[in-house]
């Protein structure tokens, strides 16, 4: 027995085709059906080795190996902390596991060592040799990589005492950075499998339905329906064939909750969709995620394959007499996919076009069978919801939106990242607190929430409580929880004209008001960013983004106005700037800028010179130097290598 | 994708092609996998392989065409060795990924959705890589290089053969 999953002696007689009811019990605490203290000292030694009990000299280095921390270079760190531990013969004192994303990829790559939880930033392949002779050999902490207050510059030395962590409440997150996604036995140690045991062996499909329904989760996607009434309306669909999807075509630009939900903690996502297969009497899974990402496929293959291994997954699954089988399907690069009826069009091998609703996926889905079909991070909450009860979960957040949410904290902000929180915390404390603040000591202008679907928030609403209803009701949404931070160098109509430059390529055509819609909102939107707007111009976008709301056949048609609507309900004076002043108050518009060379502080260097590509800077050497606006194509390189900041921008 | 079957050589690629069409004769929901695979072989999908692919699954040339042309990973004329994604994600626009896009751009010579003459480089877009803490962020092949610069981002190309 080498892995936890192994059979103990040839007593154990769990396979495929006689399957164990106890089986993730007597991985556990086994073993269950004989008597045998040397079997069961073994599983106990295994299972020390995941979960390292207090007071041992075992250690446990964990590496973050997210799409974050590989590409800051967490896989060389890997081989070289297995040389270095080979060289010191501390090989099978010292456990590497390689993990899913600890969320704070601004400071990557990470490492913590278990189970002191010393949390190491910024950690280079050069700086191995150190942490194993001081940290792992002389049990030192080494001071120069723990993580340090930007404002205080105060060392923390455990993970939990970071500002960015401690101020999380992380439940779907909570496996993420702490377990190898590649290894079940992993996960199994942490309560893996536990919810879905309760749901099989102790629950109706109906009891199970209930369950999720008074837990009070709703749908993490976006619109946020509740996931318990949609699931009862498959339970109640008629059909004996029914599907379960879920929907990981993460499009957001700006979000990568799901994709980290996915690289961390596969075996929850899987097992949050065979709770929802046994509710709704459903034998058949698609988890359909977004080619770009590779990482995540991979993950979830190993996942499967592994969990049908151990008979966790497949055929009457632990004697329960419940089938279940998962199959992944790959997207292939179109961001209305994420959209319900065009997923599963695009699942059957057609164009991924929305259909009118209803009928409803829930009576009339994949194949025209009853499909149950929910988002990563709604699925990646029901295994807790089940093992903990549902009165658990609806203790916390606020009255109508229960839980946490993940946000991918990002944009102008020191700490960017994933980060969980309870519902109902204040936008503020997101972006102060955990965030750590603006970059650069500038001034917050808004936060962009919900993507292409949400909406800008300004200062005056950092204090608005973050939970489905409040945000809706600001003209944003909680959409599937991009949080990108703008400072006062963002141009707000630029972000309108970005989104709308989204939404417009990314629109597939199928009806009128999304695509004669976004292009021509678009249209105005370039014109007013380049000094041609009219002020009729803002009236005709106001009623143009009404009606594409409500008028698109989908849900992405019927949000891509929001971040019109919102932009212009709060920060109409930078429309009016732009159109009347022909001025862009952040300095973002290029079209509006003019370069200036200050001949006061000019010295004549004639580095702007020479960095100009376009030619269009004269001057003699050691006199101010001058910018021919007509030659100008405002690239801004002069600016960047201007020493003397000399080049003033207006 | 760049080919990975190791050799240029059109016979074993229509054996790998062939492979494929056999593993998803009866798979419901085939055509897009399938064109998946077909592309991995080729690198880009030459009419002929898209027309191999609706006689074998008993679908319209003309569904197979308007599937290939609605989802943005599927390609007509072939590409370059290395596929140049730049990001243009929220957290990278803020983050000054058009400044990135350009120092590559005017670097490598084409302009977006072009293939260098050498087809040593495709250069491409992409709305967001999901990599948003380490805006601006862009992916060569498979790797994803963050916290760029537009001089960092250009001189990363070179790394590539």
């Amino acid at each position: 027995m080498k892995n936890l999953m192994d059979k103990c002696c040839d007593k154990c007689t769990h396979t495929l085709a006689t399957p164990c009811k106890d089986y993730i019990k007597c991985r556990k605490e086994g073993p269950i059906c004989h008597q045998d203290e040397a079997c069961r000292q073994k599983r106990a030694d295994l299972l020390s080795w995941i979960h390292l009990p207090q007071g041992t000299t075992r250690r446990e280095v964990l590496i973050c190996a997210g799409t974050g921390c590989t590409s800051s270079g967490s896989p060389g760190l890997v081989s070289r902390l297995r040389e270095e531990l080979a060289a010191n013969g501390l090989t099978d004192r010292i456990k590497v596991t390689v993990t899913g994303c600890h969320g704070f990829c601004e400071q990557g790559p990470l490492m913590i060592i278990e189970p002191l939880k010393t949390f190491y930033t910024r950690v280079q392949a050069e700086d191995v040799a150190e942490i194993v002779a001081t940290d792992l050999v002389a049990g030192e902490v080494v001071e120069r990589l723990l993580y340090k207050d930007p404002i205080t510059g105060e060392a923390a030395r455990t993970y939990e005492t970071v500002p960015f962590y401690s101020r999380q409440q992380r439940l779907v997150l909570r496996n993420c950075g702490h377990i190898n996604p590649e290894d079940i036995a992993d996960y199994i140690a942490s309560d893996g499998y536990t919810g879905l045991i309760k749901a099989l062996f102790e629950k109706t499909p109906d009891q199970t339905v209930e369950e999720v329904k008074s837990s009070g989760l709703r749908g993490r996607g976006g619109a946020g329906f509740s996931a318990g009434m949609k699931w009862g309306f498959v339970r109640q669909a008629p059909g004996d064939k029914k599907y379960v999807v879920c929907n990981a075509d993460e499009g957001d630009p700006g979000a990568f909750m799901d994709r980290s939900v996915l690289e961390g903690d596969p075996h929850a996502v899987i097992e949050g969709m065979m709770i929802c297969g046994y509710a709704v009497g459903a034998d058949e899974g698609y988890i359909y995620v977004r080619a770009e990402y590779p990482l995540a496929i991979q993950r979830l293959k190993i996942a499967i394959t592994e969990a049908e291994e151990c008979g966790v997954l497949g055929d009457n699954i632990m004697g329960s007499g419940f089938n279940f089988h998962l199959k992944i399907k790959a997207g292939a690069g179109a961001f209305v996919c994420g959209e319900e009826t065009a997923l599963l069009m695009s699942i059957e091998g057609n164009r991924g076009m929305p259909r009118v609703r209803p009928p409803f996926p829930a009576n009339s889905g994949l194949w025209g069978k009853p499909t149950c079909l929910n988002n990563v991070e709604t699925f990646a909450n029901v295994p807790q919801i089940l093992r903990n009860g549902s009165a658990w979960y609806a203790s916390m957040g606020t009255e109508k939106s229960k839980g946490t949410k993940i946000f991918a904290l990002t944009g102008k902000v020191n700490n960017t990242g994933l980060v969980e929180v309870p519902m109902g915390i204040s936008m503020r404390d997101i972006i102060f607190a955990i965030g750590g603040g603006i970059q650069g000591g500038k001034k917050f202008k808004a936060v962009q929430i919900g993507g292409p679907s949400g909406g800008c928030l300004p200062d005056q609403l950092l204090d608005l409580p973050v939970d489905y209803d409040s945000l809706t009701s600001a003209g944003a949404m909680m959409g599937s929880g991009g949080l990108v931070v703008m400072d006062e160098t963002t141009c707000m109509v630029d972000v309108a004209k970005f989104f709308l430059t989204f939404t417009q390529s990314e629109s597939c055509g199928k009806c009128t008001p999304c695509r004669e819609g976004t292009t021509r909102m678009l249209e105005i939107l370039t014109r007013i960013c380049n000094g041609e707007g009219r002020m009729e111009d803002i009236d005709t976008m106001d009623r143009l983004a009404r009606v594409v709301k409500s008028t698109a056949l989908c849900g992405l048609g019927q949000t891509c106005p929001n971040p019109i609507i919102s932009t212009l309900r709060y920060f109409k004076d930078e429309y009016i700037a732009h159109i009347q002043e022909k001025r862009c108050p952040a300095g973002a518009c290029t079209a509006l800028l003019t370069y200036k060379i200050n001949p006061e502080k000019c010295k004549g260097c004639g580095k702007c010179l020479r960095s100009c590509p376009a030619e269009a800077i004269s001057g003699e050497k050691k006199q101010p130097h001058v910018i021919d606006p007509a030659k100008c194509i405002k690239c801004g390189s002069c600016v960047a290598g201007c020493k003397f900041e000399a080049i003033e921008r207006a | 994708m760049t080919c990975k079957c190791g050799h240029d050589d059109p016979a074993a690629k229509q054996e790998a092609l062939q492979r494929a069409l056999e593993k998803y004769k009866t798979v419901k929901g085939a055509l897009i996998p399938l064109l998946q695979e077909a592309q991995e072989i080729y690198g880009y999908l030459p009419k002929e392989v898209m027309q191999q692919i609706s006689k074998s699954l008993g679908i319209p040339f003309s569904k197979t065409f308007g599937v290939v042309t609605f989802y943005a990973q599927f390609h007509l004329k072939p590409r370059g060795r290395n596929i140049i994604r730049v990001c243009q994600g929220t957290a990278c626009h803020v983050r000054g990924a058009s400044k990135v896009f350009d120092a590559v751009s005017k670097k490598l010579g084409v302009g977006k959705n072009e293939t260098t003459g050498d087809l040593r480089y495709t250069l491409e877009t992409v709305a967001c890589l999901g990599a948003c803490g380490l805006a601006p962020v862009m992916m060569v092949n498979d790797d994803t290089h963050g916290r760029l610069t537009p001089d960092k981002a250009a001189s990363t190309c070179e790394k590539y053969e």
